[in-house]
């Protein structure tokens, strides 16, 4: 089909990062990797076909920390110029768990926005490509750590947006686990109020949390009629099909924000982390076997990948 | 005593008339934070947001980064013990130019320990970037505006609303960063803020006249807290200092004083009067500031134990209360 294209490469990123991001854990003896697992299709989809936005503006090699904002600091910058300028008509993105910061990173490589040596800045002294990522952070805008405050914030750029008579979309990547958050179902009911139909969200059902398997720690299922009753127009997807996310992103509701509740797979593309369920927030090595184990995958990505 | 009444409400909407980036948001809580008159001159710039105030917190700042002004207007217990790390992370650090208006400091009001505001200075000039300041009478409620407009950063305005007291001369403002000198003495530096400036000021005439020397300073801004008068006058008094806050103990005005003075080396006696590390309990202001100690004879009272005599000051001799009855115009409305 012609059209196979944009899937072809949407694909490829995907496993890119996947690829990217098991590298790092191996090497770091540790990372997020369930984290690229369960996204990839969602930030490749992203990406390569959901945003609107312009080339990169900021620097290949990130430039270190210029301290923290306030008034005497004349230096700062936000990381937002990886998503290309600010415009009327252009989209803007925002990442609210930050806990996601390495596989943003390895997508911004992987779609030439950021070099490979901005990433193996990773959590070193001085830079900005931190482990849990801040607004000066590659590809971040606001500082979204402390979970359940980026819906709000993004809902007040969208308000403002709408004010200024912007037409750009404003996309946010958020976690399943943010629904455990009361905030975030305030911030629903306000963005229904006020009908800001320029909120698009994405949100990765992984369906896990630091502690383990959500359903365990605290149910937030059915997911789909409690936000759908916060008037939200949701779409329900599986997130780790780039053409089911693409096609939920192209829906442009009105009057009310659209959530797209990608469900996905913790350990797509990587069966062997299954075994580690339901601890799956953050991977650390028991031992060196279980190391090569996984850089045995890594070689057949590499392979794969041609790398 | 002359009084002025929604000197807020009605300051606002003069104030704003040209600047179309101001933007007021209301947590269920329009009329009783002033910001009525503002919504029915400015329907289009006034977001009615609920009781949310966490996405409250977290919105401003969002609307901030697009370049809008938003004043966050509601009970100041409801800033920044619903709120707090949203306003540290979604307005303190990134420096947003986030206006965060709280009403009902301290005992004035009869709505007991959920609604006085006790610790909000404290917290609110903990966190980075942000700016502290307290009107103390009717002029300087209106002057506050003015005097943050270029602040380019966060503020925290823990405001007066209804009947409020013309304590000052208008021809000689607020300014920010600046004590106010009341009167000059030199046996005992009294530093008083928000409405126990008023107390302090209907104790200081008979404290004159019983031969006591008061070096009187109203201080309105909490942060930055860095006015070289305010040193000059820690180093000024023969007998030591008193502090005089709505406010607890701990933190405070009474705090940030002991800081300038430890880090200047002053070593003079402090005594901190108001909340003694406790929580109110819903009752009139009057009573409150009496049983807590917060009023003009709890000053007389350290000044006598300061200078070790016995003044010999009765209620009748202290210049006249000024009450208020719980439903006048002093509020704006029930609670």
């Amino acid at each position: 089909m012609s059209n196979e294209i944009w899937q072809d490469e949407a694909r490829s990123v995907a496993a890119g990062i996947r690829r990217r991001v098991l590298e790092h854990t191996i090497k770091n003896n540790g990372g997020y990797l369930s984290q690229a697992c369960s996204s990839a299709e969602i930030w490749a989809s992203l990406y390569t076909k959901i945003l609107n936005i312009g080339e990169s503006e900021a620097p290949m090699i990130p430039a270190p920390f210029p301290g923290v904002p306030g008034a005497d600091n004349e230096n700062y910058f936000t990381g937002r110029a990886y998503n290309g300028p600010k415009a009327p008509h252009l989209d803007r993105f925002f990442l609210s768990p930050v806990q996601y910061a390495l596989v943003l990173y390895a997508t911004l490589v992987e779609v030439g926005r950021m070099s490979q040596e901005g990433l193996e800045q990773f959590n070193s002294d001085g830079s900005t490509v931190e482990m849990i990522g801040a607004e000066h952070s590659p590809g971040h805008e606001i500082t979204a750590g402390s979970l359940g405050q980026a819906l709000s914030q993004v809902a007040g750029i969208a308000c403002a947006r709408r004010k200024k008579g912007d037409t750009g979309r404003n996309w946010l990547f958020m976690s399943d686990g943010e629904f455990q958050i009361g905030q975030t179902w305030e911030a629903l009911a306000v963005a229904k109020f006020y009908e800001l139909d320029n909120i698009s969200v994405i949100v990765d059902v992984n369906g896990q949390q630091a502690d383990g398997a959500m359903k365990d720690v605290l149910n937030i299922e059915p997911l789909t009629s409690r936000v759908e009753a916060f008037g939200a127009h949701v779409v329900k997807v599986n997130g780790n099909d780039v053409e089911a996310l693409v096609e939920a992103a192209s829906i442009q509701p009105e009057g009310a924000p659209l959530v797209i509740l990608a469900y996905t797979v913790p350990y797509y593309g990587i069966d062997l982390l299954e075994k580690r369920s339901p601890k799956l927030h953050y991977v650390r090595f028991k031992s060196e076997e279980e190391r090569a184990e996984y850089a045995e995958i890594l070689d057949l990505m590499n392979k794969e990948q041609g790398i | 005593m002359k009084t002025k009444t929604r000197v807020h409400a009605k300051k606002l909407v003069e104030w704003a008339k040209d600047k179309p980036e101001v933007l007021v948001l209301s947590a269920d809580l329009t009329s009783n934070t002033e910001v009525d008159l503002f919504r029915a001159a400015y329907p289009d710039r006034f977001l009615s947001m609920g009781m949310t105030e966490q996405n409250i917190s977290s919105f401003a700042g969002g609307l901030a980064r697009e370049g809008f002004v938003p004043f966050f207007h509601t009970f100041a217990i409801f800033i920044y013990r619903r709120a707090f790390d949203q306003i540290s992370m979604s307005i303190a650090y990134p420096n947003m130019k986030v206006r965060l208006v709280g009403f009902l400091p301290g005992i004035v009001t009869p709505g007991g320990a959920t609604h006085q505001a006790i610790e909000d200075i404290a917290l609110m000039r903990t966190l980075p970037n942000m700016t502290v300041v307290e009107p103390g009478d009717a002029n300087e409620v209106a002057q506050v505006l003015d005097e943050i407009e270029n602040i380019d950063g966060p503020v925290y305005i823990r405001q007066l609303r209804g009947e409020v007291p013309v304590l000052f001369d208008e021809s000689e403002p607020m300014k920010f960063r600046r004590a106010r000198q009341l009167q000059e003495g030199s046996d005992i530096t009294l530093f008083s803020s928000g409405i126990c400036t008023e107390e302090a000021m209907r104790a200081s005439k008979v404290l004159a006249e019983r031969g006591i020397s008061l070096q009187h300073m109203h201080v309105s801004t909490h942060k930055p807290f860095n006015d070289p008068a305010i040193l000059a006058a820690a180093e000024k008094p023969k007998y030591g200092i008193i502090t005089m806050e709505n406010h607890t103990i701990i933190g405070g005005l009474g705090s940030e004083v002991a800081e300038v003075m430890a880090e200047n080396g002053v070593g003079k006696k402090l005594a901190r009067i108001g909340l003694q590390d406790t929580y109110a309990h819903g009752a009139s202001r009057l009573y409150l500031m009496r049983t807590h100690g917060l009023d003009a004879l709890a000053l007389v009272e350290r000044v006598e134990k300061m200078v070790g005599e016995k003044l010999n000051i009765t209620e009748a001799d202290l210049q006249e209360v000024r009450l208020n009855e719980v439903h006048s115009e002093a509020k704006a409305e029930a609670l």
